[in-house]
């Protein structure tokens, strides 16, 4: 880093951060002032700010190194991107025109000195973003996991008899989890009788309807039947209005019924034992 | 009419959120269950076919007052690459997807009144209305 930048930003500390707080709080989004009280702010502010001036110091070849260091550590403050790589802007106008004022800056070294902000905010905006975005795709990546997880369980219930309860909106790659569990569990416990619950899936459209078909076609192929349950009254009508035939299905409206009907069909009947208490 | 508010189908997950904004829409204006789960069908749909046959386009939802009647109307806009025989896509099984055919003749029975206009090249605009009664 050039020294006199250096020079200038370690003695006029404090005077760049109040006009740092004092200008990001006039063009911050009333939602990002809103959501946090003012203390917070001014602190979470001269955080941000001390970790830019400690990131001047110390030689060029350390830069690099500190750098994600210091990415992980404003990513750690919680604030939105935009906000973040606003803020950076704003300190480096600040800086240079601060630096224009006290006549630093001359006509003859005003590109040097542009280049070197350059060479100095440029990487450190890039670390900001990268680091960010790879802490959201790690979210996302995670959440993925965890609602494949959930997408499409099979429970056997009772022997021969086994359940794949739905929850939420099926897509195309949950629809080919579904066809896949379905068979996989289907061939595993031995199933004669297999229960599709459709309970808590809000939407059934053609394409859901379809991939349904299709996986209770697929369970028929390997010597199992499959049953349709928790088909709600409203979904009833819109499969009728669509269109859809579901004539080869057995279907209940809840799997109470469904599994009843299922145990009749694999010759199980469930008795109460009778015995006084 | 009102403003309308409008979602744009890129990927999978706009469908889930041009049914959400649809069935919001449909609440507030007092549609029941039976309605709002066709509405929300029929926007499931159209948006389906803008993903599918498109790749993208927009689904906007308008709230209609006509007299004393309350409405719903869907927009189904893509500038994708339209459809050369319209007849022939609102049979019951016509499929280029090897989907199940049902789509837009099934949207047209969901809904009360059924638009659509559409070129080869020039793209789609279907729209969709459902009045409250």
């Amino acid at each position: 880093m050039n020294q006199t930048i250096s020079n200038y930003i370690q003695s006029h500390k404090q005077q760049i951060q109040d006009e740092w707080i004092n200008r990001t709080k006039e063009e911050a989004d009333e939602r990002v002032v809103r959501l946090v009280s003012d203390r917070v702010f001014v602190s979470t502010s001269k955080e941000f700010i001390d970790l830019l001036i400690s990131n001047f110091k110390g030689t060029n070849e350390e830069y690099t190194n500190r750098l994600t260091d210091f990415a992980e550590k404003v990513v750690r403050l919680g604030w939105p991107l935009t906000f973040v790589t606003k803020g950076l802007h704003t300190f480096n106008l600040i800086v240079f025109e601060g630096m224009q004022e006290e006549g630093i800056v001359t006509k003859e070294n005003q590109m040097d000195i542009v280049y070197e902000f350059d060479r100095w905010a440029t990487p450190m905006n890039n670390e900001i973003v990268s680091v960010y975005s790879s802490t959201w795709e790690r979210t996302v990546s995670l959440q993925k996991i965890a609602l494949q997880e959930l997408s499409a369980p099979l429970i056997p219930v009772f022997e021969g008899i086994t359940v794949m309860p739905l929850v939420g909106t099926i897509d195309t790659e949950r629809a080919k989890q579904i066809m896949e569990n379905l068979l996989k569990g289907a061939v595993k416990h031995r199933s004669e009788v297999v229960l599709i619950d459709i309970t808590g899936v809000p939407v059934v459209d053609t394409m859901v309807a379809h991939h349904i078909i299709q996986a209770a076609d697929a369970v028929r192929l390997i010597g199992a039947k499959c049953m349709l349950v928790g088909i709600r009254p409203e979904i009833a009508q819109t499969i009728v209005n669509l269109g859809i035939d579901l004539n080869q299905f057995t279907t209940k409206n809840n799997l109470k019924k469904g599994i009843e009907a299922a145990l009749e069909l694999t010759n199980k009947k469930i008795v109460s034992t009778g015995g006084a208490k | 009419m009102d403003i309308q508010s409008c979602v744009t189908i890129i990927n999978e997950w706009d469908i889930v959120a041009a049914r959400q904004l649809g069935r919001n829409v449909a609440k507030e204006l007092g549609f029941g269950t039976v309605d709002q789960a066709r509405i929300t069908t029929a926007i499931s749909e159209l948006a389906r076919n803008i993903y599918l046959y498109a790749g993208k386009g927009q689904i906007c939802i308008d709230k209609l007052y006509d007299g004393g009647k309350a409405g719903l109307r869907i927009n189904a806009v893509d500038s994708g690459p339209g459809i050369r025989e319209i007849r022939q896509v609102m049979e019951d099984g016509f499929s280029t997807s090897g989907g199940l055919g049902a789509g837009l003749p099934g949207v047209k029975r969901l809904m009360d009144e059924f638009d659509i206009e559409s070129s080869p090249g020039q793209g789609t605009q279907i729209r969709a209305s459902k009045w409250l009664r």
